[in-house]
């Protein structure tokens, strides 16, 4: 219309990301076309800008190559040791990740991006290291040049004949926020490499020399000058996304592209992601299984695995799929996800295999309906060298042997036995023994056996006998029968086998996932979880395991198995996985030199890492599995620290009744003795002489009452307060008699008269118990016994000595208890009897924290005869004090 | 009586001192009022008092503290006002050389007993020695070494005789473990209070009623002992 807003959900989008920009480090990159273009002097020189502007700025690794002018800026910079390696005799030295990310500064520099490692580092690649800065906090000034972006790898290379190792991913680049190209004009270049001004090393002399061409260095530039302005031409269309200027969106396109083992693949996968770069679309990298199919060669797989990481790098999204035809199930799969072009290699292979095995460019062609296929060709030279080698079955020479031995068995029977053997039905004993020979070993043994079975037929039973030669033409024709129809029973078979043992690995696999997940579902909390999880893999893996949790700024090691050691370094690498969310360790990227690889356990988020110290390195095919492992039990995990946190809401939510309970409760039998205690005070102020002398007392004595009331109920409150908040016993060695002595006295005006029996049992010893506390213990439960009982019944005390405890009782001849469970007496607040009498129920609660404190057990019951008995127990603690006769002390 | 008794209340809480003042003043006391631990010792040294009542609690410093410094030249009689719970506090004021304690809160009538009894004991410090001791049921010849609990001759040991002639010499005023073992069993069995209940609990059986509810004997959970006072 006549004004384009712009999309919502973009917008969107662009605050997120503005957002995570705003608090994230930022990644500068000085990008040049060649060495010598002078990045490392720029960035220096901005770098001294900075730091003249107040900026904290250090250089963490820069590489002068001994050229004057840039040492010069180096000067009075702070630049971090570098740390030293002893590799195989030679001592090298590199960038010190562990000290910069101690050293903490605002801005680091660091040289040379696509820089490998010296090995103990912990990444592999200098890259890594950057990424790991950036997520500290620390902003990264770095260099690079052209040729090392991977997705321009190939092209590079093809431009001068000089193949790059050193590459840095795409996303590295597209993770930087801001890109300066470093540029010089060709002429000045090459006169500064005339003049010896550009570092090259010794080695490199001669591919330099190649390198540094005229040509060369057009194309290099015009690369980098054009991988430049597509980042400018990205930013100008963000700028428009949000201001909405044009409706030149994006298109919405989505390239798939097929990966095979093949090292064409490679370049099939770079080539995509120029395209998909240029056309700013999404694009996806898809393998097709085919489970019937042979399993690929150990080192087909790992090409595999290589080329679909190298997609995965350049920013693809890997999608494996599995189906009993290539072309139906990447099509299918093309058509539900929207999918717009699909890239495919030209063939390499000859036409006849088109001919057997049916053409997977012409199935997809016709197949794609308004899908646009584009047909890549593969790289020059290496037209697929597959690797035949598929897995040695084992036993094939016995195979061979066994093969033999019945092809011998096949010609006996058919030599001796004319008269029962046609010579129709010895061609059936020879195909017998290629069937048995097939199912059980491999099938090249089973050729064997048909070509032997062929030759002893020749030669025993085709006329002329016991010659080779052969009489009757017709005969060739049996023999290639014989031969075919055995070649294709061990194929037949060999397939069935294979789909069996496939069958059989799956059945496996899924049997140990499912114990895992039954375990998992019985697992009560997070340790329990990680118990399982390594008792389970450490069986299925056979290799020491351990899982780890993330605790406040370190991991915790939740479970292990005995044999793992987790030192320092093993910790870095589960560190480093929980941190980042991505495996580390032994066959990784990260901190390959670890014995151990880690794991995350990652479902929403990361909980935790598993690590495992294989034997070997792990196949990509246990890898895959590991990692299905690791879900499952990141999902448990994850469950049971949902649980824990529901259930401490739970108990919070408990306690927060009760707190409320104990306010409303608290409230009024605090406010019914002060609102006595004020309207008496208050007549007796006002009332003046009107106020008779006798009401005069009975206000004054009801005022000490409340007030004597009021006393008892906080005091109640402070016990209870502290014996929530974990009261220290102070034990000492007392009499119990003591104790009810102290308890009666302080009760005496309560008691005013009632008699109280004490029988306390003679071999009753001194128990060890807090002689402040556990006189409390008595007076809550005498004056309980007071309150619940009427004035003539008699309260009793009886002791005794237990099985290593002191057993107390305390018993009246009341009502007894109305609560149905005696148990809910000891919680506070709540009352045994009539609601009219005063307390707020902490008496009971008072005296089961003391004797729990102490070691004891408190419980309640109805005597048979009427009334309540509550009894008590202490624990002996260790042995008495003996007191010496008097007769040796005096 | 020459003159009326001076009281010092050594406070920080203004209605407590009104109160005290208030209640004192009727029975007779003179009162005068310290705020702090430095003005307290400022106003002893000017205008020396006859008992002191002393808050543990004090803003700007301890009451343990002020009871130490005053005993090194003076015999006052003191009484520390302490919350319950504070037993420790407590012992420490006593075994420094304070005479009593009241629990907060407590009455007039609580209080009065336990300054009179203090006053008491200060007197007799000086006063003549007498030949019969008594308090409650229990009555001592101190030259006969006799004693009779409720009219019934009481045969004790040596170490219970003594134990209850310093009980009763000082009778009403309570006794901290610390001072009962010291002066019973000599110093080096000043921690050993396992030996002091032992011996309370076997006079208690033979002077009390029913030794689980001593009337005579009381226990001061936490701080020592108390033996009941003749005239309550």
């Amino acid at each position: 219309m006549d004004e384009e807003r712009p999309d919502p959900d973009r917008l969107l989008t662009r605050l997120q990301r503005d957002e995570e920009k705003s608090n994230r480090a930022t990644l500068k990159v000085y990008f040049g076309f060649a060495p010598g273009v002078g990045k490392t002097y720029t960035m220096l020189q901005s770098a001294r800008r900075l730091r003249d502007e107040g900026v904290d700025v250090v250089v963490g690794y820069v590489e002068t190559h001994g050229r004057a002018e840039t040492s010069a800026l180096l000067d009075g910079m702070e630049v971090l040791p570098r740390r030293a390696v002893h590799y195989r005799g030679t001592r090298l030295e590199d960038f010190d990740l562990e000290a910069a990310l101690v050293r903490r500064p605002k801005v680091l520099l660091v040289d040379e991006l696509p820089h490998t490692n010296a090995p103990e580092g912990r990444h592999a690649k200098r890259w890594q290291d950057v990424f790991d800065l950036l997520d500290a906090g620390i902003d990264v000034h770095t260099t690079l040049n052209v040729q090392h972006i991977e997705s321009l790898n190939d092209v590079v290379a093809r431009i001068t004949g000089v193949p790059v190792r050193e590459t840095v991913p795409d996303a590295v680049l597209e993770r930087a926020d801001e890109i300066e190209l470093v540029d010089i004009s060709l002429e000045d270049l090459l006169a500064r490499l005339r003049d010896g001004k550009v570092y090259v090393p010794e080695q490199a002399n001669r591919a330099a020399s190649n390198f540094f061409n005229y040509g060369n260095l057009l194309a290099l530039r015009e690369l980098a000058l054009r991988r430049t302005a597509d980042r400018v031409d990205a930013e100008v269309r963000s700028y428009r996304e949000t201001h909405a200027i044009t409706n030149a969106w994006a298109t919405n396109e989505r390239l798939l592209v097929a990966v095979g083992p093949s090292p064409s693949s490679a370049r099939l996968i770079r080539a995509t992601k120029r395209m998909a770069t240029r056309l700013k679309a999404h694009w996806l990298a898809v393998y097709v299984e085919l489970p019937a199919a042979r399993p690929l060669a150990e080192a087909d797989r790992q090409r595999l695995e290589a080329q679909l990481r190298l997609a995965e790098s350049l920013g693809a999204e890997i999608v494996r799929l599995t189906g009993t035809r290539v072309s139906d199930a990447m099509l299918d799969y093309a058509r539900r996800h929207d999918i717009t072009r699909i890239i495919l290699g030209k063939p390499t292979h000859s036409r006849w295999r088109d001919l057997y095995r049916g053409s997977l460019l012409d199935e997809v062609v016709r197949g794609s309906g308004d899908i646009d296929v584009l047909i890549i060709s593969g790289e020059e030279g290496t037209a697929a060298p597959r690797d035949d080698k598929r897995p040695r079955e084992p036993g094939q020479w016995l195979g061979v042997f066994t093969g033999l031995i019945l092809v011998a068995t096949a010609t006996a029977l058919g030599w001796l036995g004319p008269a029962f053997f046609d010579a129709v039905d010895v061609v059936m004993l020879y195909l017998l023994a290629v069937v048995i020979t097939a199912t059980r070993f491999s099938r090249r043994a089973s050729l064997v056996t048909a070509a032997l079975a062929v030759i002893g037929y020749d030669f025993f039973f085709v006329p002329p006998l016991l010659t080779f030669a052969v009489a009757d033409a017709r005969h060739w024709l049996t023999f290639a029968m014989l031969f075919g129809v055995g070649a294709m029973i061990s194929t037949l078979t060999q397939r069935i086998r294979r789909q069996a043992l496939d069958a059989r690995a799956r059945e496996e696999r899924n049997a140990s996932l499912y114990v895992l997940a039954r375990e998992l579902g019985g697992a009560t909390d997070a340790d329990d979880a990680a118990r399982i999880v390594t008792a389970q893999l450490s069986t299925i893996f056979e290799s020491p395991t351990a899982v780890l949790y993330p605790t406040e700024g370190a991991v915790r090691v939740a479970a292990q198995t005995r044999s793992i050691v987790m030192g320092a370094q093993e910790l870095a690498v589960a560190r480093w996985t929980i941190d980042h969310g991505r495996p580390a360790g032994r066959g990784t990227d990260t901190l390959p030199c670890a014995r151990v690889v880690c794991i995350p356990l990652a479902s929403t988020r990361v909980v935790g890492a598993l690590a495992l110290e294989p034997e070997g390195s792990l196949s990509s095919d246990q890898r895959h599995f590991l990692e299905v492992m690791a879900r499952q039990a990141a999902i448990a995990v994850e469950r049971n620290r949902l649980a824990e946190e529901a259930r401490t809401a739970a108990v919070r939510a408990r306690t927060e009744e009760l707190r409320s309970a104990l306010l409303s409760t608290v409230s009024h039998d605090l406010r019914t003795p002060l609102a006595i205690i004020t309207g008496s005070a208050t007549t007796l102020r006002d009332g003046g002489d009107a106020v008779s002398a006798d009401d005069r007392r009975e206000l004054i004595h009801a005022v000490c009452e409340e007030a004597g009331r009021m006393e008892r109920l906080v005091a109640n409150l402070l016990d209870m307060t502290r014996l929530e908040a974990g009261i220290e016993v102070k034990r000492d060695w007392v009499m119990l008699e003591d104790i009810i002595g102290a308890a009666t006295a302080q009760l005496e005006r309560q008691l005013s008269g009632r008699r109280v029996d004490v029988h306390i049992a003679e071999d009753v010893p001194m128990i060890a118990v807090d002689a402040v506390l556990f006189p409390q213990v008595f007076v809550n439960l005498i004056d309980n016994a007071i309150k619940y009982t009427p004035r003539e019944a008699t309260i009793s005390i009886d002791a005794k000595l237990g099985a290593h405890a002191v057993v107390v009782e305390v018993a009246d001849r009341g009502p007894g208890f109305s609560v149905d469970d005696p148990r809910k007496l000891f919680e506070k607040f709540v009352r045994g009897g009539q609601r009219d009498r005063t307390g707020v129920g902490l008496g009971l609660a008072i005296v089961r924290g003391i004797v729990q404190a102490h070691g004891g057990e408190l419980n309640a019951e109805n005597r048979r005869e009427g009334g309540a008995v509550l009894r008590f127990s202490i624990p002996i603690v260790g042995e008495a004090p003996t007191v010496q006769p008097e007769e040796r002390l005096s | 009586m020459n003159s009326r008794t001076r009281v010092l209340v050594v406070e920080d809480e203004a209605p407590m001192r009104k109160f005290l003042r208030t209640a004192l003043s009727t029975h007779d006391f003179e009162v005068y009022e310290a705020e702090t631990a430095s003005e307290a010792m400022e106003r002893i040294t000017t205008q020396p008092p006859d008992i002191v009542l002393l808050d543990l609690g004090l803003p700007d410093g301890d009451g343990i503290e002020i009871t130490k410094k005053l005993r090194e030249w003076s015999k006052v009689p003191i009484i520390v006002l302490s919350a319950r719970g504070l037993e420790s506090d407590k012992v420490q004021a006593l075994d420094a050389g304070a005479d009593d304690y009241v629990t907060k809160p407590f009455g007039v009538g609580e209080l009065l007993a336990r300054m009179r009894v203090a006053m008491r004991h200060r007197g007799e410090a000086v006063g003549e020695v007498k030949q019969l001791i008594s308090a409650g049921d229990v009555v001592i010849d101190l030259a006969r070494r006799e004693v009779k609990a409720r009219g019934n001759d009481v045969k004790l040991t040596p170490i219970e005789y003594r134990l209850l002639v310093m009980l009763v010499k000082n009778a009403g005023k309570v006794l901290t473990h610390r001072q009962l073992l010291v002066e019973v069993w000599g110093a080096a069995y000043a921690n050993q209070t396992h030996y002091l209940r032992v011996y309370t609990a076997q006079l208690r059986r033979k002077i009390e009623v029913d030794a689980a509810q001593p009337k005579n004997l009381l226990t001061e959970s936490g701080v020592g002992y108390r033996f009941r006072a003749p005239e309550s």
